[in-house]
């Protein structure tokens, strides 16, 4: 069975008198899509930014592994190591998309800026790669030369998952994809998500309060509560027969449709 | 014969912290077998905790007392210790499930639900389609509606497809929960011939069949689930 891509263990992390983060371990493997749910201060979201290397915990280690296996703590990688990784091996899908995406930079610029930044140089591939990934993510290619802001909310969130996969990372962080979406957007960019990374393979780490999303999406799930994990496994069973309380109470508040 | 699944003294109870922490228990003390090409079907009265006993031998309920062990890959596992990871594997190359409802994913069609976990055990994706599509004419779903997602489909034509992607992959251990309920004749009969060449082919299957005809057509014994008593 092969390595974590991923690895963190004894993360603890307290704002004051708030403990975000407390004992928590996690690993991701090749390949695995696993969902970090919970309630808004769960502390998920400073869970993702943890092992994203964008903050840095109390105490405790996240490790990468990099393609030739050689591990890399995360939070003594030192900054421009961190953002060359981010722009190579890792991705990071933002709630909200102008986080992630350049405003004033037309949408083919948004995705082929990640290319060049991992070397691509010709033009013409560069602008035909691009044009095949807004097709990929069901952009009309004919916009192209667009600004993103005269996009919608779901068509701005559907060119952040091109810019960030075209360059194929090993590794994407997903922090509420979904929130603030309309519900017929979400779930055709659930759906994108789902067949984009089952295609190529990525890992994802997905926060998200939205159980269906985890349900849709998820090889495995965790459950946090108050910072820290109350439960976790595979994302069926934690679902349809959940063990703790929060669990519990989390899935029978669960509106069916 | 070597069994294919077999349990040690299973059992499981729920849990409900919803409800004051009541306790609810279903299963006691199960022990029970399944050979290579044999079908075994679970009988007992509605309640008695088939399903649970069924979701329980997918992983989908985690067994709370003794054990669940099949051959996979040529060795015994033990599936209650089993981590997500490795569930997922078992899941993908040795067992299979046929729940009674098949949990639509928006957008995709019947053809590609039903190749998806043939092209995860490594078909070639066109290899997979065809089988899928042969599987699904063969359970009497017309070609016009292979593309569509089954989401607006009846109950009959959702079984179906879920039928058609149970038995495409030839997984070496099948679970079938009702696959008949809400068939008509002539897919009944397609169903009782799908099973009859999956335990030609090898196939451990465990089933639960409220149609008492199908049953006795398909099984070759019976293991009854009893309802626990109330402990009084």
């Amino acid at each position: 069975m092969s390595a974590p891509l991923l690895e963190a263990e004894g993360l603890r992390l307290r704002f004051g008198a708030v403990v975000a983060l407390d004992s928590v371990a996690i690993d991701v493997h090749p390949g695995e899509v696993v969902a970090i749910v919970g309630e808004s201060g769960s502390g998920k979201s400073t869970l993702l930014r943890v092992l994203a290397g964008q903050m840095r915990p109390d105490a405790g280690q996240v490790t990468y592994r990099a393609p030739d296996g050689t591990p890399h703590p995360v939070h003594d990688m030192g900054e421009a190591a961190l953002r060359r990784l981010m722009r190579t091996d890792w991705g990071f899908v933002h709630q909200h998309a102008r986080d992630g995406l350049r405003m004033g930079v037309s949408a083919g610029g948004n995705v082929g800026e990640r290319l060049m930044a991992v070397g691509a140089r010709h033009y013409g591939n560069i602008r035909g790669e691009a044009a095949e990934w807004l097709r990929r993510v069901e952009i009309d290619p004919a916009r192209i030369d667009h600004l993103p802001r005269t996009f919608s909310g779901g068509m701005q969130q559907r060119l952040q998952i091109a810019r960030t996969l075209v360059t194929r990372p090993r590794l994407v962080f997903m922090d509420e994809p979904t929130g603030g979406l309309d519900v017929s957007v979400q779930a055709r960019l659930l759906d994108l998500i789902r067949a984009l990374v089952a295609d190529l393979g990525i890992a994802v780490l997905l926060v998200t309060h939205d159980i269906a999303a985890a349900r849709l999406l998820a090889h495995r799930i965790m459950v946090m509560r108050h910072g820290q994990v109350v439960e976790h496994g595979l994302t069926d069973r934690v679902l349809d027969d959940p063990q703790h309380p929060y669990t519990q109470l989390l899935v029978s508040s669960v509106l069916a449709a | 014969m070597k069994a294919s699944l077999w349990t040690q003294d299973l059992g499981k109870s729920f849990r409900l912290h919803l409800q004051g922490g009541i306790r609810i228990p279903v299963l006691e003390h199960v022990d029970f077998a399944v050979a290579p090409g044999e079908c075994v079907a679970l009988s007992g009265p509605s309640g008695a905790g088939k399903s649970t006993l069924m979701r329980c031998l997918y992983g989908n309920y985690g067994a709370e007392a003794g054990r669940i062990h099949l051959m996979h890959d040529g060795a015994a596992v033990e599936l209650t210790g089993a981590d997500a990871r490795a569930m997922r594997e078992i899941r993908r190359q040795t067992l299979g499930y046929v729940s009674q409802f098949l949990r639509v994913i928006p957008r995709i069609g019947a053809l590609d639900i039903v190749a998806e976990p043939l092209i995860a055990r490594g078909a070639a994706p066109e290899l997979a389609r065809t089988r899928a599509e042969s599987l699904l004419l063969q359970l009497n779903l017309p070609r016009r509606l292979h593309h569509l997602p089954p989401a607006t489909f009846s109950g009959g034509e959702q079984q179906r497809v879920n039928l058609a992607r149970g038995f495409a992959p030839g997984y070496p251990i099948l679970l079938l929960d009702e696959p008949t309920a809400s068939l008509d004749a002539a897919n009944r009969e397609v169903v009782i011939a799908l099973i009859a060449e999956a335990k030609a082919a090898g196939t451990a299957i465990i089933g639960i069949f409220h149609d008492v005809e199908v049953r006795d057509r398909v099984a070759d014994r019976l293991f009854e689930v009893l309802p626990i008593q109330d402990a009084a």
